[in-house]
């Protein structure tokens, strides 16, 4: 490689234009004469409808439609099972407006379509529905009990999917065990927030019968693919294009929410562009949620701490519906023994239905509540067998000769059994704890405590499957005119900066610099084939892909280079957006003359293109100008398919100081080790670990969604649902390890999700730490709040 | 999360507000917004017409004489915090306004919206009654003052009349040999408090407490006066043990029911060392401030 941007810390290149405000996010699309969509959405937890009443509002000047379940036709239908699964043998997906019952609060039931959104505000209020109540159960642990309400009425006790595995032989090892640690964990609900909300707009051109859609969504191809099908539409008649959009974070890779849905049909029934952006209210209640489980995890060891064995049993809330299957529990299950050997593990789980939102993956996806389960548990045993924290986890971790590591049995989301690929686990602890200085830090805890304040350390191993299947591809193209690099790729950027570090991988390989390259994504007019961005898997699946596309267009690069300047492609060098001989700089051509060249023209529309029109010396006179199997330009498509999940790790630790009187927590330093194989940019790691801590704090100590005993939403907007702010995020200290994978060219892993996954435990192992001396309960909930650290601590006392 | 129809005014003078305001039951005046637009946007509120009375000249100044600070109502909350004339003349607001939101809701938020929609977990109400405050108000019937005592009926209610606006807040200037303090404890910093508590307390030479004024936000239906806690201080000394008493006696002043996020134990507890911290700095005040 001549130029070396994969690992330079180059800047973001989509900052310049967001932070000017020229980013189009999709309501920033001017749509001419565009409808506006609001939403009459349920506000019982569980209900029959009696009636749906529309008339006043159908009657208002302003509204141009109203539309219920029966106004549908053919898009009255239960909406895809997107990941089935044989486990799953009780599914349920929902309509895209409710027909006879409603199963959460926030669930559509009527659409209204109107001039703009405030007096289609004005309308839903004019629709009148009457439903009759039913019983429902809020609690995970009651409503899987027999005789529990309902959310499915022909779902017993609301399970979904109930699913067992197991590796190696766990009854022997917990036969063979010298000692028994016991938990019972659980983890709350959260929610992903991203700043800006879901967003839908769609025209329909009835001359070239075209439907164009902007939609906010992590999986544009997906979409378009569900779109024509489900409207019967060709595949090339529907454009699905996902602009700027402003975070996802698993929340927009839903297919389909209804108005995904619902907008495109309206387009086309009303022959008028229409726009739905999701308001946060909406967002709260319509959107996708995450987290909570309750596990019951046992480990097996011997009395040195090794660990023989894993039992876990948990309950998954899936909410009203499971359109994306079990993939959350399915990774939390095969998470579960973490970074440790534990060669003999049984793990089994049940997917509850509860009358709330729908449950589908939010970063982290299973891994906190994983991750929360094993590191509670590895600081129980350590504290029965009187060893330390950190011993504990060393005896344990899988050793560098150990890898790859099989866990045969467990089936990881991507279908294939759990194969750790490379690590240093070791290594990753080790400086953890000389960069913490544990003796130094234990002296500090001492003296504080002399003075009355708690300090304490947090500390939590996680491991992350990343960069899963099937496949991505790239279509990479230089431009003759521009000499630019342009890239395309199939999945979508919700502001991760996707495109910095695919330009760097492409740069490299073209000699180009990373701010030449064009990258387009998420538009299925320049690429249709791939899959979407979730399971932190961007860099890894469409950033080898690119990079493999990119080294086929060097190829030719070097090919016609090398005929233009009559030498051999071993002496060329390509760099600064050329070619040239090697120690003869003169003797170049750019990369524009080189695309211009390897295209046969007929007009001389500039300069360079005189070079490769009919009548030119250069040209080929002896016979087409293309010879069999050529084609013009210098462009290539290629794919990668990723044999299985690559395996990120790290360790994070932090010093809390707790106020025992307030009950609260303050971060003296917060510590991430981590690796994520080579690292394309380092600052976008960091700020991908950054952002990651920023929302694992939020369900460490802050973040949980409420609903009351009737299934209301409690504190659906960022007043009551606490979502850190800058004020509350600590700064991290970040150490970075490269252990390449060997599983794809780049040698890269994900780390998209990594940041939030062990924060919960730090919090908890933290706080534990630091009231240790004033014999504090235990911690095993997180979102970990003041209230609850003053119950820990023994509740009020009467002094 | 779209507001519903409203008709909008911006009268030049306190005349005309209060003439707009009587003209049309269902209008509200709209002061900073910080409160009002968001009750809009989730249509809590459904009024006919907003007063803005941003425009009125006469809202806007700060007076400060030898006893009282007048603060127009159109004065912004931010603007009162950097007012170094205001500082000196009582130090207490200044500490109190940096615990209410965060600056850019300053920036628009005033003192007297935020007394007028009387939150019971917001900050100036506290203030306002352990200052001994009073709210200068004009209505239809003409104008009169009401002091911070008799102020605050319940959560977003005062003793306002329909139809009166406010026009100015009066806080006292800090007493010679009085110390002052507000501590909260939000879960977020610019947060609601779940409890705050205000204090000012007066030493004689001999480190007596000669008055005590306490009082909370967060705790209860209004923020209120801690009546028996000041009793447990006014009149003795300010050691250890009357701040451990009037903790207590503040304690049981909770009244607000459990909710997300706090308990009503764990809210006692919160009071009881919300107000032994509040009282140990408003002491060290005091004694500074005789001392010199
Ligand atoms: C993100 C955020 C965080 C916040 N955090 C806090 C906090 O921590 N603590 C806190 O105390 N507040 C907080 N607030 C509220 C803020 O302090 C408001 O500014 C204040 O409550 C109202 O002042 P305003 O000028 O904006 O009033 P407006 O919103 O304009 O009006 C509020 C109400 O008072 C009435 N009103 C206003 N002025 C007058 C007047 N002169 N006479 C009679 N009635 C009047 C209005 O009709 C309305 O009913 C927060 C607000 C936001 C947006």
């Amino acid at each position: 490689m001549s130029t070396a941007m994969f690992g330079a810390r180059v800047q973001r290149l989509a900052d310049a234009r967001l932070v000017r405000g020229e980013g189009s996010f999709i309501d920033d699309i001017p749509l001419e004469g565009a409808l506006h969509v609001a939403f009459v959405r349920s506000p019982f937890a569980r209900a029959r409808i009696l009636s749906i009443d529309c008339q006043a509002a159908r009657e208002m000047e302003s509204v141009a439609a109203v539309y219920t379940c029966d106004d549908l036709g053919s898009l009255d239908i239960l909406m895809p099972l997107l990941i089935p699964h044989p486990s799953l043998d009780q599914p349920r997906t929902q309509r895209p407006l409710a027909r006879g019952d409603v199963f959460h609060v926030g669930q559509p039931v009527a659409m209204v379509v109107a001039l703009d959104r405030y007096t289609a505000e004005d309308a839903i209020r004019l629709i009148d529905v009457d439903y009759e109540p039913l019983e429902v159960e809020l609690d995970l642990q009651a409503a899987v009990a027999d005789g529990a309400p309902r959310v499915h009425e022909d779902v017993a006790n609301n399970v979904a999917a109930h699913f067992v595995q197991s590796t190696g032989d766990p009854d022997g090892a917990f036969a063979r065990a010298d000692h028994i640690t016991k938990i019972k964990v659980q983890v709350d609900r959260s929610t992903a927030a991203p700043l800006e909300c879901r967003a839908v707009a769609a025209r329909w051109d009835r001359v070239s019968g075209e439907l164009t859609v902007w939609d906010g969504t992590q999986a544009p191809i997906s979409v378009r693919g569900g779109l024509a099908s489900i409207l019967g539409l060709d595949e090339d008649k529907v454009r699905v294009t996902a602009p700027d959009v402003g975070g996802g974070f698993g929340q927009k890779v839903l297919l389909f929410y209804p108005d995904e849905l619902l907008v495109p049909f309206a387009a086309m029934q009303l022959g008028r562009p229409v726009k739905y952006i999701e308001d946060r209210n909406e967002n709260f209640i319509g959107s996708s949620q995450e987290r909570t489980q309750i596990h019951e995890l046992e480990l097996a060891a011997t009395k040195d701490g090794e660990v023989l064995g894993l039992r876990d049993s948990f309950l998954h809330d899936t909410g009203a519906f499971i359109p994306y299957g079990i993939a959350i529990a399915q990774v939390a299950s095969t998470s579960i023994a973490g970074p440790y050997r534990v060669p003999n593990i049984w793990v089994e789980f049940k997917a509850v239905y509860t009358p709330t939102v729908t449950i589908t993956p939010y970063r982290g996806c299973g891994r906190p509540q994983a991750c929360f389960a094993i590191e509670r548990a590895m600081d129980k045993l350590a504290d029965e067998l009187g060893l330390d924290r950190f011993e504990v986890r060393r005896r344990n971790l899988i050793r560098d000769e150990d890898f790859p590591y099989r866990r045969d049995g467990l089936m990881f989301a991507d279908g294939l059994a759990v194969e750790y690929d490379s690590g240093q686990y070791g290594r990753a602890l080790d400086m953890m704890a000389e960069h913490i200085d544990l003796d130094g830090f234990a002296a500090e805890q001492q003296e504080a405590r002399a003075e009355g304040r708690y300090l304490g350390l947090g500390l939590g191993f996680y491991v992350e499957g990343t960069g899963l299947g099937p496949y991505e591809g790239s279509h990479i193209r230089i431009h003759p005119i521009t000499g630019k690099v342009y890239v395309n790729t199939g999945l979508s950027c919700q502001g991760q900066g996707h495109e910095t570090v695919f330009a760097q991988v492409a740069a490299d390989q073209l000699g180009v610099d990373a701010s030449d390259v064009i990258v387009v994504e998420g538009d299925t007019a320049a690429f249709d084939w791939g899959v979407a961005t979730f399971a932190s898997r961007a860099a890894v699946v469409s950033g080898n892909a690119i990079h493999k596309a990119a080294a086929k267009v060097r190829e030719q690069v070097l090919e016609a280079a090398s005929n233009m300047l009559e030498a051999a492609k071993e002496d060329l060098v390509l760099e600064g957006g050329k070619v040239f001989v090697n120690g003869v700089p003169d003797m170049a051509a750019t990369l524009a003359e080189i695309a211009t060249a390897s295209n046969p023209l007929r007009y001389a529309f500039n300069e360079a293109a005189k070079t490769s029109t009919q009548f030119a010396p250069a040209s080929r006179h002896d016979g087409p100008a293309l010879g069999e199997g050529e084609a013009p330009g210098l462009e290539a498509t290629d794919y990668y398919s990723p044999p299985h999940a690559a395996w990120a790790y790290g360790v994070h630790a932090a010093i809390i100081e707790v106020d025992p009187d307030l009950c609260s927590i303050t971060f003296k330093r917060y510590i991430c080790v981590h690796d994520c194989g080579r690292m394309i940019n380092p600052t976008l790691v960091e700020g991908q670990i950054m952002g990651g801590i920023a929302q694992g704090v939020g369900g460490a100590h802050y973040e949980r969604i409420e609903f009351d005993e009737e299934g209301n939403p409690r504190n659906a907007n960022f007043m009551d649902f606490l979502m850190p702010y800058a004020t509350e995020v600590p700064h991290a200290e970040i150490l970075h390890i490269e252990t390449p994978s060997p599983l794809n060219p780049l040698g890269v892993k994900g780390v998209g999700e990594a940041g939030c996954i062990p924060v919960g435990q730090v919090v908890a192992s933290g706080v534990a730490d630091a009231l240790q001396p004033l014999g504090i309960g235990p911690l095993e909930h997180v979102p970990l709040t003041p209230d609850m650290i003053f119950t820990a601590l023994g509740g009020e006392k009467e002094e | 999360m779209k507001p519903p129809l409203f008709d909008y005014v911006t009268p030049e003078s306190v005349e005309e507000a209060v003439a707009a305001r009587a003209a049309d039951e269902d209008s509200v005046f709209l002061a900073g917004g910080q409160s009002l637009i968001p009750t809009l946007n989730f249509r809590i509120a459904n009024p006919t017409m907003l007063i803005d009375i941003s425009r009125i000249a006469a809202l806007k100044g700060i007076e400060i004489s030898d006893t009282e600070i007048t603060i127009g109502a159109m004065v912004r909350q931010r603007q009162i915090e950097r007012d170094s004339g205001v500082e000196r003349a009582n130090p207490l607001l200044r500490e109190v306004l940096h615990n209410v939101a965060h600056t850019v809701v300053r920036n628009r938020g005033t003192l007297a919206g935020s007394i007028a929609h009387a939150d019971a977990a917001a900050e100036s109400p506290a203030m306002l009654l352990a200052s001994g405050g009073s709210v200068e108000v004009r209505g239809p019937g003409g104008g009169r003052r009401i002091e911070a005592d008799d102020l605050f009926k319940f959560h977003l209610t005062t003793s306002l009349e329909p139809g009166e606006m406010i026009t100015a807040v009066r806080i006292p200037v800090l007493a010679p040999s009085t110390g002052w303090a507000f501590k909260e404890f939000a879960r977020r910093r610019g947060d609601y408090a779940l409890a705050g508590i205000c204090a000012l307390v007066t030493l004689d030479d001999s480190g007596r407490c000669t008055s005590a004024r306490l009082s909370a936000c967060g705790i209860a239906s209004t923020a209120l006066r801690l009546v028996k806690a000041e009793q447990e201080l006014s009149g003795g000394m300010l050691d250890e043990a009357a701040i451990v008493r009037a903790a207590k006696a503040a304690r049981d002043a909770v009244t607000a029911a459990d909710d997300s996020q706090a308990s009503t134990a764990y809210r006692r507890h919160l009071v009881d060392t919300l107000t032994r911290r509040t009282l140990a700095v408003a002491k060290t005040r005091a004694e500074e401030r005789s001392a010199r």
